[in-house]
């Protein structure tokens, strides 16, 4: 699950990781109170306004502003509320700013120049374990570092019988090259961030920038976390987190059925059980001339319900110019599926797009005969081969 | 954003047993070499008992045996054939279920019946400790079928199973079945010929789709493991193959992967360097869109190396037999072993 930059720093706090102090805010007014609030608590005469969107690049597109006055805060909280704001993660459309993050500015000056670096923690696929990812090269595309200068990347693998070594974290701030207070500091931070990894069931902490102030504090200027999904019912706080004005409001509704659903930009809808065989299938869409309009994941229950939920959530979308339904009944009977789709189609009235079913596995010619028989405008195969030669046809 | 390709680091050779070979060549030293013979014979005397993981004399526990998807599945494998010989369920030990006992715990189940292999059908939050507890109970095979694992639970198992003998495939899998000897999953059995195909895939029914179409080339299957689309799990793909490779009734090998990780590229580079029979392979998710989960937790385009194209290349360099299309996956393996 993603979640905000606020959200995630409230989590890294609570581990005891340093960040900026900081307020959201939904109002110019609350960003002005924000402002108030931290030059109270820190002095700070400087502060940073940012847009709170499930998207990296908001620097760039005029989501990130830096303020030297309360009223400076209002303007640039008056400008980036309720903006669109488009960076090269949220698509052309861009995505509407609900809310703001008011920051302490820390690129006040001081007895040493501010530094960044990067710093992520992140599961390593081959080896099973975390590891902790980092390079002096803070502040720009961790992809763009790796291409042009992959030295300057190093890792840290954690073993998980033990977890996180002082030595591990000495090692860290003596790459970085921080030394005094800040590779205190460092050492500090590195251990407590990956302790706020563990202990939060996260799948990916990305702090770009890292930053050491003019006076030798380390702390997480911004932060990307994503939590396990998986894990979320040991956290129900953080479920709480969920915003769903981040998420594409058709696959929210799919969510409620129970169906896993993703929109894409094709013109052939797919209704499959299984997430390989869901793949599979847009990319067998894809060869027959056609493009997949979704990925969509029935599951191992695919009756008349989720059929009819399936067809209205596909059909949501007018691009679609046909439905190929793709199921392999092991467990699942293919005549019941196929029942499903005709009372589906039937509860629906009028499904404006040609339909292709492939059933195949259990009864699966007792389910042909069933779609054959029911009158409806609906193209029955049995092998793949053969859908893939309908979609053809139809596209 | 940070992308998974940049995390360094190769698995290896996994936590199975079966390579006592390997040590051969680096270890001349007599003494060394007196313990290899008898890790050799070992292996020997398994491989002539097992086909790959599993035949019908495997003694077969079901945990969360008396729970919904535990009793249907159970029952599915007994009328397979499979020796199940009975199950556990904490609190429940002493009564039967499926006319076969009930443990309160693995180690009792073991002691009273002599299994050596399971099937883990407990919910999401007990299923790390269910793999955990089969393990020390001293269980060779271990099929966690459970989807939606927190991934923190299965790092420290996989920490866990490091140097035991025990072997785990999955979790968030279809399991494993040698056709005519055992079932040990959810697949669907009457779907499954004995034969000569060997099959390895990250999916459920994507799976059943290959084991269908071999059927129909009357090829048949020798043994298929469902490995699991989880980011972390038991059983690599390229641990599969290795067994399959090993395997006598196994003619050809089909290495069905899906984007995310690159566990079918590491697979492809041994099987250039080590492959002796024909490998078929197909990636799903030729047409996802970066940075999405595809219905499975491992499913998920990082960067430029875990797309379908990219492992589709190198398993093309590698001299696999890569299919575009998931309809040609059973004609491409009768054409190959013509």
């Amino acid at each position: 699950m993603n979640i905000h930059e606020y959200q995630g720093k409230e989590i890294l706090k609570q581990f005891g990781v340093s960040v900026p102090l900081g307020f959201v805010a939904e109002t110019p007014e609350e960003a002005v109170a924000a402002a108030q609030k931290i030059h109270e608590a820190t002095g700070a005469d400087t502060f940073a306004v940012k847009a709170q969107i499930h998207a990296g690049g908001r620097g760039k597109g005029g989501g990130v502003k830096i303020a030297k006055s309360p009223g400076e805060v209002r303007e640039h909280a008056e400008a980036i509320l309720g903006m669109t704001l488009v960076t090269h993660q949220t698509g052309p459309e861009g995505k509407l700013v609900r809310k703001i993050l008011i920051e302490q500015g820390i690129y006040y000056p001081g007895e040493s120049e501010p530094e960044e670096f990067y710093m992520s923690v992140l599961l390593n696929r081959g080896s099973g374990r975390n590891i902790i990812m980092y390079s002096t090269e803070g502040g720009m595309d961790i992809e763009s570092v790796a291409a042009k200068t992959p030295l300057l990347i190093f890792r840290e693998e954690i073993d998980p019988a033990v977890g996180i070594q002082p030595f591990q974290a000495r090692k860290v701030a003596f790459n970085l090259g921080v030394s005094g207070d800040a590779f205190k500091q460092m050492v500090k931070f590195v251990t407590s961030l990956y302790n706020a990894y563990e202990g939060s069931d996260a799948s990916l902490f990305e702090i770009n920038p890292l930053f050491k102030t003019s006076d030798n504090l380390i702390m997480a200027a911004d932060a990307k976390v994503n939590i396990d999904d998986n894990a979320l019912y040991r956290h129900p706080e953080y479920s709480a987190m969920r915003d769903i004005h981040e998420e594409d409001p058709t696959e929210v509704e799919a969510g409620k059925f129970n169906l896993n659903f993703i929109k894409l930009d094709g013109n052939v809808g797919c209704m499959v059980n299984g997430a390989g065989l869901a793949m599979a299938t847009m990319d067998i869409i894809k060869l027959s001339g056609g493009q997949p309009a979704n990925f969509l994941d029935v599951g191992g229950t695919a009756n008349a319900e989720t059929v009819e939920a399936g067809f209205r959530i596909i059909l949501k979308d007018e691009h679609v110019k046909a439905i190929l339904i793709n199921i392999f009944g092991g467990i699942v009977r293919c005549d019941r599926v196929a029942q499903g789709v005709v009372d589906a189609y039937r509860s629906i009235g009028n499904i404006p797009v040609p339909v292709i079913v492939r059933l195949q596995g259990t009864n699966a010619e007792e389910a042909k005969v069933l779609i054959d028989a029911s009158g409806l405008a609906v193209h029955s195969a049995i092998s793949l081969q053969e859908a893939a030669n309908k979609v053809k046809e139809l596209v | 954003m940070v992308q998974h390709h940049l995390v360094d680091g190769c698995r290896g050779c996994g936590n199975m047993n079966f390579d006592g070979m390997e040590q051969l060549s680096v270890t001349p030293e007599f003494f060394i070499l007196k313990s290899v013979v008898r890790s050799l014979l070992l292996s020997f005397q398994k491989n002539k008992r097992m086909s790959v993981l599993l035949n019908k004399d495997s003694k077969v526990i079901v945990q969360g045996f008396t729970g919904s998807e535990g009793t249907f599945h159970a029952q599915q494998m007994i009328d397979y054939g499979t020796n199940v010989v009975g199950g556990v369920t904490p609190g429940k030990g002493g009564q039967h279920h499926l006319d076969r006992p009930v443990f309160n715990t693995v180690e009792d189940a073991v002691r009273e019946t002599g299994a050596d292999t399971s099937v883990i059908f407990v919910p999401p939050p007990f299923a790390a400790d269910a793999i955990l507890e089969a393990a020390a109970a001293g269980i060779r095979l271990v099929v966690c079928i459970t989807e939606g694992i927190p991934t923190n639970d299965m790092v420290k198992v996989q920490e866990y199973l490091h140097n035991r003998d025990t072997t785990l495939v999955g979790p968030n899998c279809p399991g494993v079945i040698t056709p005519g000897e055992a079932k040990v999953g959810i697949m669907p059995g009457f779907i499954h010929e004995k034969g000569v195909v060997g099959i390895v895939s990250r999916s459920g029914t994507l799976t059943y789709e290959a084991v269908d179409q071999v059927t129909k080339q009357g090829l048949g299957q020798s043994t298929c493991i469902g490995i699991g689309g989880d980011p972390i799990i038991g059983t690599t793909t390229l641990d599969a193959v290795k067994l399959l490779m090993q395997d006598a009734q196994t003619e050809g090998i089909i290495m069905i992967g899906e984007i995310g990780g690159s566990m079918e590229a590491d697979a492809a580079y041994w099987i250039r360097d080590h492959g002796t029979k024909p490998v078929v392979g197909f990636i799903a998710g030729q047409t996802a869109p970066r940075g999405r989960r595809m219905g499975h937790a491992g499913a998920i385009v990082g960067g430029k190396a875990d797309t379908a194209e990219a492992k589709m290349k190198i398993m093309e360099e590698c001299g696999i037999y890569v299919v575009i299309s998931p309809a040609d996956i059973g004609s491409k393996m009768a054409e190959v072993l013509k």
